[in-house]
Parts: C-alpha cells; structure tokens; sequence
C-alpha cells in the first residue's frame, strides 16, 4: 500500500523576495496617485474651461 | 546596440530610482525657463492652464531624462560622475526606463495637446525628439558639436511656455531660446574640462577629448563674448526694464572675466569648476530677474518698450 505524500507543493511562478514585494508596492502606490492626479487634473480643467473644454486651439 | 527588454528577476526599482531616472535638477531647469516664457506671454493664462502646461513640460523633460539614461546606459557605467545612476548601478533594468520614458513621453505631449494647445504639445514633442533623437543616440557619440546642436532641446522651453499661452510664437521667446542656446557650450565644456578623462574613458567625443584643453578654453570665451551681449538684449529690444539690463550686464561681465580665466589657466580647472557654478548662476539669475521685472510692470523700461499697456 502506498503512503499519500501530505506535503505542500510549492506553488507555480515567480516568488518575489520581501525587497522586491515591497518596491512592487511602493510603484503602485505611485502609479495610482499619478492616475488620480490626471484624473483631478481632467476634472478641474473641465471645470475652468466649462463649455469650452472641446474647443483646441492650434 | 542590444537592448534588454525584460529579465527573469522582477524588478527591485523603487519610486525614488524612477524619480531620478527623471533627471530632478535638470527638470527643475527647464520648469523655471518654461514658466518665464509663459509669464512673460502677453496674455493672461488661468493659474490652472499654466500649471497643467508646466506640469506637462516637466513630465516631458522628465520622459527625455529617462530615454536618455536607457540609450546612454553603456556610457553611463564607464563613467564616474553618471556610474551611481539607477541603470548602471543595476537598480533599474533599461526596458524599465525605455517603458517609462516612452510613456511619459506620451502622456505629457498628449495631455498638453487637449488641456491646454496643440501648437504647445507639437513643440514638446519635437523638445523630447532633439534631445533623445537629435542629442542622444546621434550627435552625442559622433561629433564634439554635440551639445551645440543637442543644446537646442534645452533652450526650447521658454518657447512652450510662451506658446503654451499664446498659441504662437514671437521675438520674445525666441531670444530666450537664443540665451539658452549660447549658454549651454561654456557651461557643459567647463564641466568637460575637468571631466575630459571620463569622456575619453566613455568614448564620448566631447570637444576636450577631441580637439584638447586649449582649443575648449578658446571656444568657451568665444561663446561667452556672444553670450553676454545677447543676455542684455531683452532689455535692448524693449521687453526688460533697465534693472534687468543693469543685472544681465553685470553677470555677462562677471561670466566673460571667468572665461578669461579658464581661458588663461595653464594648469589645474579651479576657473573652469568657477565658470561651471556660475555658468548655473548666471543663468537662474537672468531668468528670475525677467520674472521680477515683469512682476514689477518692466521697471526703467527703455522709451521703445515693446511692453502691452497695463502689463
């Protein structure tokens, strides 16, 4: 009869280090802030511009 | 040359590496020339129209800073003032710095184009264009008129922030241009002076490696004495009152005595490290006393003052 192996497999993939867990963070953080800049920025500019905000001037 | 675009390690790059990928000082720079151009634009911009135009220019130098460490990488290793950089202090794959230029790139030329003109995107463009195309990957490695000619990028901002607020441009900015465009020889040929042994080591034909100290002491006095009469010209052509002449005058003579050191030295580059600081001196002091003077309404302005009532 032969004995079940119980031991966990290790998982696929790459396992990032504690460094590299933590730089991976620290750059979404400041993706995000960056893309919520550009997103206030659109709106306040929207708001300055008010119905002009379409017209582009060369 | 070969370029790495992925690596099996992920990346270990932190905010900070990608903050100096961007070049800060240089940034700083062109931020300060580009809000003088917008400033002395005659017309009113809304505070948040020129912030957004200057955000967008800083994120384009940023984005030519970046394109250049990934092209520049390999000179970048061999020498000692640029060896500590992100990319060469193996911080920061270049495919990392390649996405991140090209993207701010993107985003800073687009974002100008639809918040504030498109006339002011079209130049930065060409700005990031003339420093990485133009500068960096042709006229660096080929001949020692590089930064002449790569200066032009450099000396473009003042010019979008004037369109940026005007839609067009005019004598105005395009003296400023010309102030940056003759500043920019002595200043980097000082610094190369007293560097020439790391270019020679990188294989960058900067002008002391290729024509020696002596011809570089010569050109630099020569651009200083084109230099310092062109930086009182805003006040000749009537657009900066006489306090702005009166500190451009003052400056140009303070830069040509230098050059007249560097020019004379023999052994040693204490006038050519004097001539460097200044050279950064002179310039953010023009450029503020612009600022002053049109905060001030063009004090002592000359009788053909081309300054729009009110102003």
């Amino acid at each position: 009869m032969s004995e079940r192996n119980t031991e966990p497999k290790p998982e696929p993939g790459i396992r990032l280090t504690e460094q590299q867990r933590r730089a991976r963070r620290a750059r979404s953080i400041a993706i995000a802030i960056s893309l919520g800049v550009l997103a206030v920025l659109f709106y306040i500019v929207t708001l300055v511009k008010g119905p002009g905000v379409l017209e582009r001037p060369l | 040359m070969s370029v790495t675009l992925s690596r099996a390690e992920p990346s270990i790059a932190g905010v900070g590496d990608y903050i100096e990928l961007m070049k800060p000082r240089v940034m700083s720079l062109v931020v300060f020339t580009a809000l003088v151009g917008l400033v002395l634009a005659p017309v009113h911009m809304h505070p948040v129209m020129a912030f957004t135009a200057l955000l967008c220019i800083a994120v384009g130098a940023g984005a030519a800073g970046a394109l250049n460490m990934w092209y520049d990488a390999d000179i970048d290793a061999r020498m000692a003032r640029t060896a500590a950089r992100p990319i060469p202090a193996g911080r920061l794959a270049r495919g990392e710095a390649l996405a991140f230029g090209l993207t701010l790139a993107g985003f800073s030329v687009v974002v100008l184009g639809l918040l504030v003109n498109i006339f002011a995107a079209l130049l930065l463009a060409l700005t990031i264009a003339c420093y990485v195309g133009a500068y960096t990957i042709w006229l660096k490695r080929w001949t020692p008129q590089n930064i002449v000619i790569g200066g032009a990028a450099g000396a473009l901002p003042p010019v979008i922030g004037w369109a940026a607020a005007t839609g067009s441009v005019a004598i105005e900015p395009l003296v400023l241009f010309l102030i940056v465009f003759l500043w920019t020889p002595p200043h980097f040929w000082a610094l190369s002076l007293y560097r020439a042994d790391d270019y020679a080591r990188a294989g960058v034909p900067m002008l002391p490696v290729v024509a020696g100290a002596t011809e570089t002491r010569r050109q630099i006095l020569r651009y200083t004495l084109v230099l310092a009469p062109v930086g009182v010209a805003p006040w000749l052509l009537g657009y900066a009152g006489a306090l702005y002449g009166i500190a451009a005058m003052l400056a140009g003579g303070a830069m040509i005595a230098l050059a007249i050191r560097v020019r004379g030295e023999a052994r040693g580059y204490t006038a050519s490290k004097q001539m460097f600081g200044f050279s950064i001196l002179y310039l953010f002091l023009l450029f503020a006393m612009l600022l002053v003077d049109r905060m001030a309404g063009g004090l002592f302005a000359p009788p053909w003052s081309h300054f729009p009532a009110g102003a």
